[in-house]
């Protein structure tokens, strides 16, 4: 456990030095975060500026929706999105040999090859629109419902891991993948949005196939108060029994790896 | 370089960028899959006017603009600033420099070749257009479409130059990768993408007529969508070529300048 530790944080120091190599991507990227935050809000703005509620959500409650959608992309991108074009290249390349020949667990090595510390400033604009929702609607949330929140952040963080590791596997099978990220945060786009926008089909598939609802809507009823604990237990259940399936799967896919060239 | 080589060796080019999107199938599925914004915009914006319309947009105009979104989007993407920046990075520009044709004229042949295999996924979607009955919001007039011809190549031609000028500033500071980013992000939202121009306030209005932006998705779909009528649609065309024109000349001087300093790097 201390070793895997100890080689988070020289892998995490390697992808900060690699990120200072170049400088003018690395000043872009930081305006580009304040970027980010408004542009998730300005499609928000628009939506109620001609209404009071929108499927059930006022625009305080929203907000604290995009307040999630906000914290985790920056959870996404700065830890865990950075990799994969990394290991897509790898095995492309033949050159994952290197990575699996390495003492420690190829998984572990692969999901913290690199890291961008940028994006802990979405961290900082989340912070700011949940303090802006809550003065809105003139109430502090309770101390269950935060917890209940932290503990949903924890599980869609290990839900966005998993699907992350499920889409490497892939990779295996389609070699030439490398706008898999692109397509990945496309659909994870969608999460800014209260999930009961979704009816139908796509609602089905936000909330089981593409676990949307969970990691976005339901941490925002959770500091409302809103969320039952039968839904709590749920989504906790559903992110561990996804995440023992993704390594399931992580284990089968690179069993079948062949180095490409050499 | 002669202008009659590189005309005989325009379909070769293109006949070679299509073999190439053919080979590379599953990403171009990938590509098609993560242009899905439209429909997940349309689900919010239906939300939203479930309880009255919006603007003119009722849940037909909404249904129909942002199907015709999609559309557009799968004729004008470009990506060509990524691969610039690879090849500079990695020294594989240096073969194309060889070349007897204008790496400029290789580029756009290679993503114009890419249009008909897009256009499959389009053409699904025109057929839903067409059962969901909001085909009624298509121009009947024929020279409203072939004012929509002008403004899609207009659109396509924006989206290439941009994305090439782009591409080119990577001759000076190494990646300009971050650069397109925040293109990206202010294409996103002010080009009529998520939000329907129209939907703006006024004075957020103004500024995007004068953005380049809304010229390579709102302009074609409101013309699809009948938004405007025939003497407006012209006057925004000529706004639309304006800008093809200055990033004509944007690309050409960033080529120029950073063609010079441009050195190999790779093998």
């Amino acid at each position: 456990m201390r070793r895997y530790l100890r080689l988070l944080g020289i892998q995490l120091r390697t992808s900060f030095l690699g990120l200072v190599q170049y400088r003018f991507d690395f000043v872009v990227e930081g305006a580009l975060e304040v970027f980010w935050a408004i542009t998730a809000l300005i499609p928000l703005l628009v939506v109620f500026g001609s209404r009071e509620s929108v499927a059930g959500w006022t625009f305080p409650e929203a907000l604290l929706v995009t307040g999630w959608f906000l914290l985790l992309q920056g959870i996404l991108e700065g830890a865990i999105n950075p990799s994969l074009s990394s290991v897509v290249d790898h095995i492309r390349k033949g050159t994952l040999d290197f990575v699996l020949l390495k003492p420690a667990d190829a998984q572990f090595l692969v999901s913290t090859a690199q890291f961008r510390p940028w994006r802990a400033t979405n961290l900082l604009s989340a912070a700011i629109v949940f303090g802006y929702a809550f003065h809105l609607l003139g109430r502090t949330p309770s101390l269950a419902g935060v917890g209940a929140a932290l503990l949903l952040l924890g599980a869609s963080t290990l839900l966005l891991y998993s699907m992350w590791i499920l889409t490497v596997s892939a990779a295996f099978y389609v070699v030439r993948v490398d706008n898999l990220t692109h397509l990945f945060s496309s659909i994870f786009d969608a999460a800014r949005w209260p999930s009961s926008v979704f009816r139908g089909t796509i609602s089905f598939l936000f909330t089981f196939v593409v676990p949307i609802a969970l990691m976005t809507t339901y941490p925002a009823l959770a500091l409302l108060g809103r969320l039952s604990a039968a839904t709590l237990a749920l989504a906790l259940g559903g992110a561990v029994v996804f995440s023992a399936l993704s390594r399931y799967v992580w284990l089968r896919s690179i069993a079948r790896y062949t180095s490409a060239s050499s | 370089m002669s202008l009659g080589s590189t005309v005989r060796a325009l379909p070769t080019l293109l006949r070679v960028g299509f073999a190439e999107g053919v080979a590379y199938r599953a990403e171009l599925v990938v590509w098609i899959l993560s242009t899905t914004m439209p429909f997940i915009m349309l689900a919010l914006w239906s939300a939203v006017a479930r309880d009255g319309p919006v603007g003119r947009f009722g849940q037909t105009e909404l249904t129909a603009y942002f199907l015709a979104t999609f559309v557009v989007r799968q004729f004008t993407g470009s990506w060509i600033s990524w691969q610039i920046n690879f090849e500079i990075r990695h020294g594989t520009l240096s073969a194309r420099l060889l070349r007897p044709v204008h790496p400029a004229i290789a580029y756009a042949a290679e993503s114009l070749s890419i249009v008909p295999i897009r256009a499959l996924a389009a053409l699904p979607v025109i057929v839903l257009a067409l059962a969901l009955g909001v085909a009624g919001s298509f121009p009947r007039d024929p020279l409203a479409w072939l004012q929509w011809l002008v403004a899609i190549s207009g659109a396509w031609t924006l989206g290439f130059l941009s994305s090439f000028a782009i591409g080119c500033l990577a001759f000076r500071i190494e990646s300009s990768l971050k650069v397109m980013d925040v293109w990206l992000v202010l294409f996103w939202v002010c080009s009529g993408y998520l939000v329907p121009i129209e939907l703006f306030p006024q004075t957020a209005r103004t500024l995007l007529d004068w953005l380049p932006f809304r010229y390579q998705i709102g302009l074609p779909v409101e013309l699809l969508t009948s938004a405007h009528d025939l003497a407006q649609g012209w006057l925004l065309i000529a706004r639309q070529w304006a800008w093809v024109l200055a990033f004509a000349v944007l690309s050409a001087a960033l080529w120029r300048a950073g063609t010079r300093r441009y050195a190999a790097y790779g093998g």
